[in-house]
């Protein structure tokens, strides 16, 4: 049965992409700013030229972009594109395609969030399941409480203190960028790396320190319920170590719950980081998004939407088929 | 039979609330002979499970155990579990005194095979065994619980409430210790079940000599499996008979009204309950604890705790009406009238 309940789960997962993909398509068009018109104010702002017949320029290239079709049209033809592959081109950094811009940013922003997201979730359960074993001395137990006070936090707030205290007062790192200015980030080098991950701390630390408490505070709640239950009790009956009840009996059943978020975290790993992306002028799908988003550049919101909900549904997938070699009590096998 | 193995001596535990101090178990004392199975009764919040919890040293902060003994073995090996040091202890458990716990639906980790559970309990106290050896070891062990070896290989999730009590019994027996202690190890299944499991406690506890602590409400089952009955009001151990003299002549008041609440073939449809509640343990009554709801109250229960006193058949009762042989004191409305009923 399993086959069968993978091609169900698949099916499931292209209806949750197509949905998203939908409703995302018309959320951009509510909008009454003009991508083309954006382009030019842009050019008018930073040449100083205006061309004089602009509402004719637009129209024509309404024209060659489809924008002047009808809405339905539109959708039906940009769907078609996008089974095909192709997720069109940007308006604003045109002749760049959207795959183009995306494959820019998207090395950094996986660089940096993967990282942060595996050493966030690290460090967090690792917090939280020391917190919720009633044998931790109290100054552990009680290092959850701050951690929660900075997850309230939002993470983009964190990176400007960052950026004052550290880069601007202390001048101890760099403030924004994922490299400094004049390297060319083509050719791998040592002092390519130890540049590009000395402006990768702050950020680093900004999502870090946001994102632990969450983590803790759920590793830890796990916890205190596994502790009470009978089979840590019986294995204390049983003589057993304490490490070994420690990570088979206690950690072992707490985390079940933490890799769920953990795979739904790493779906949604392009999303996490936009503002701190932006925040810091770091070259992720995060920045790409944020200006977009500034100039309605449609297909290429289009475009980021799509990878990010297509990243949440492969990973649901995949917590979904991995779960049952964590937990004996989860099985696809038809009785 | 007359060979102690456990010798409980004035075994006190109190909770430390913020209402204040709960003497949860006070001096009890009780003697185990090889072999033996003792029926531990006593309605909730007695106190009973708070011992055999102290037995294992398992009591945690809010609680502690104040004072007591407790001697396991024989004179070939004697030891007090209750000045061991953690790491003693820790071997103790199991391989001298073992426990069965009363909640076995959830005893086991769900997600670890039973053969990896009952392999880690044999591990950690004989780190030097090989894997095959305590495989075997494992597998006699399934086998005397009356369970198929292929058990050995499921999640705890595909076993019946049954065979999940069968194997932490299994457990239980792994290193054949000299006492287990039962706790209501059959609370959570149906009667069936329920006899076919005391019967496999039995049938293992005969197999390896060990002697048996049972405890539990049920009376029937008690006096079915039992030889001698201890019965625990309010923290302190009020009386512990045979279960012959129990049944037949139970001394204290409370076990009286405890026998008597029993429905019984004769007097279908009647049944007497005791009157009153159990006291709280943060406000016990003066004197004898059980002085409010007894029926045979005297003036002096009111004021003094009555003396432990042994009948020169080894019964221990701790009641005003008996002097400290156990007979019948003089003047104490047992012996001058009939007891006026409630």
């Amino acid at each position: 049965m399993r086959l069968g309940y993978i091609l169900r789960r698949f099916i499931f997962l292209v209806f949750v992409i197509w949905t998203a993909a939908t409703v995302l398509f018309f959320i951009p068009r509510l909008s009454r700013v003009n991508p083309i018109r954006e382009r030019f104010a842009a050019l008018a702002r930073s040449t100083g030229y205006m061309p004089a017949d602009l509402d004719n320029i637009i129209k024509n290239f309404e024209l060659k972009f489809g924008l002047d079709k009808p809405l339905p049209q539109q959708y039906v033809d940009y769907m078609g594109s996008v089974l095909r592959g192709d997720l069109g081109v940007s308006l604003m950094s045109y002749p760049k395609t959207v795959v183009q811009l995306i494959g820019e940013a998207l090395p950094w922003t996986l660089g940096l969030l993967s990282v942060t997201t595996v050493l966030t979730f690290l460090l967090g359960t690792a917090v939280g399941a020391l917190a919720g074993w009633p044998k931790s001395p109290n100054w552990v137990k009680s290092m959850v409480t701050p951690l929660i006070v900075l997850a309230a936090i939002p993470p983009q707030v964190l990176g400007l203190l960052l950026i004052y205290f550290i880069a601007f007062r202390m001048k101890l790192l760099p403030m924004a960028g994922a490299y400094s200015i004049g390297v060319e980030p083509g050719h791998l080098t040592v002092s390519l790396i130890l540049d590009v991950l000395k402006h990768a701390i702050l950020p680093a630390a900004a999502l870090i320190i946001a994102y632990i408490g969450f983590w803790a505070l759920g590793m830890r709640g796990m916890g205190v319920t596994v502790q009470g239950e009978d089979y840590v009790l019986f294995a204390e009956h049983k003589g057993l170590k304490q490490s070994r009840i420690f990570y088979w009996y206690y950690v072992r059943n707490a985390i079940l719950p933490q890799v769920t978020s953990l795979a739904l975290a790493f779906g949604g790993i392009i999303g996490a980081g936009i503002l701190v992306e932006v925040t810091f002028g770091f070259p992720g799908i995060g920045s790409t998004l944020g200006s977009a988003i500034a100039s309605n550049d449609y297909f290429v919101i289009y475009g980021i939407g799509f990878i990010t909900i297509f990243a949440v549904g492969v990973s649901m997938l995949v917590v979904d088929l991995i779960y049952p070699l964590l937990d004996p009590r989860i099985s696809y096998e038809r009785k | 039979m007359t060979q102690a193995v456990l010798e409980v001596s004035n075994l006190g535990v109190s909770y430390y609330t913020d209402a204040g101090r709960t003497r949860a178990v006070d001096g009890v004392n009780l003697t185990l002979y090889a072999g033996e199975r003792l029926g531990l009764v006593g309605e909730s919040g007695c106190g009973k499970s708070t011992m055999a919890l102290a037995l294992m040293r398992m009591i945690k902060p809010p609680g502690r155990i104040e004072s007591g003994s407790a001697i396991i073995g024989d004179e070939k090996d004697r030891v007090d579990l209750l000045k061991l040091s953690e790491a003693e202890m820790l071997q103790a458990r199991l391989s001298r005194i073992a426990y069965i716990p009363q909640g076995a639906m959830n005893s086991l980790n769900p997600v670890m095979r039973i053969s990896s559970q009952m392999l880690d309990a044999m591990k950690a106290h004989l780190p030097k065994a090989s894997n095959a050896e305590l495989m075997e070891r494992a597998e006699e062990s399934i086998a005397s619980v009356e369970l198929k070896r292929s058990v050995m290989h499921m999640y705890p999730h595909e076993l019946s409430g049954g065979m999940k009590q069968r194997v932490c019994i299994a457990i239980g027996i792994l290193l054949s210790p000299k006492v287990i202690i039962a706790d209501e190890p059959t609370s959570a299944l149906d009667v069936v079940v329920q006899r076919q499991v005391m019967e496999t406690i039995v049938r293992v506890q005969e197999k390896i000599g060990a002697t048996v602590i049972l405890i539990g409400h049920d009376m029937g089952l008690m006096c079915q499996i039992t030889s001698r009955v201890a019965v625990m009001y309010a923290g302190k151990l009020v009386e512990l008979s045979t279960v012959r003299e129990m049944f037949s002549d139970p001394m204290h008041p409370y076990a009286k009204a405890l026998i008597a609440s029993l429905p019984s073939l004769e007097n279908k449809g009647v049944f007497r309950g005791i009157p009153g509640l159990a006291p709280s343990l943060l406000r016990l009554p003066s004197g004898c604890v059980f002085h409010p709801r007894c029926e045979y109250a005297m003036d002096v229960c009111k004021t003094t705790a009555p003396q432990q006193a042994v009948t020169p058949s080894g019964r221990y009762v701790f009641c005003h009406l008996y002097d400290e042989h156990g007979n019948k004191a003089p003047n104490t409305p047992l012996t001058k009238a009939q007891p006026v009923t409630v």
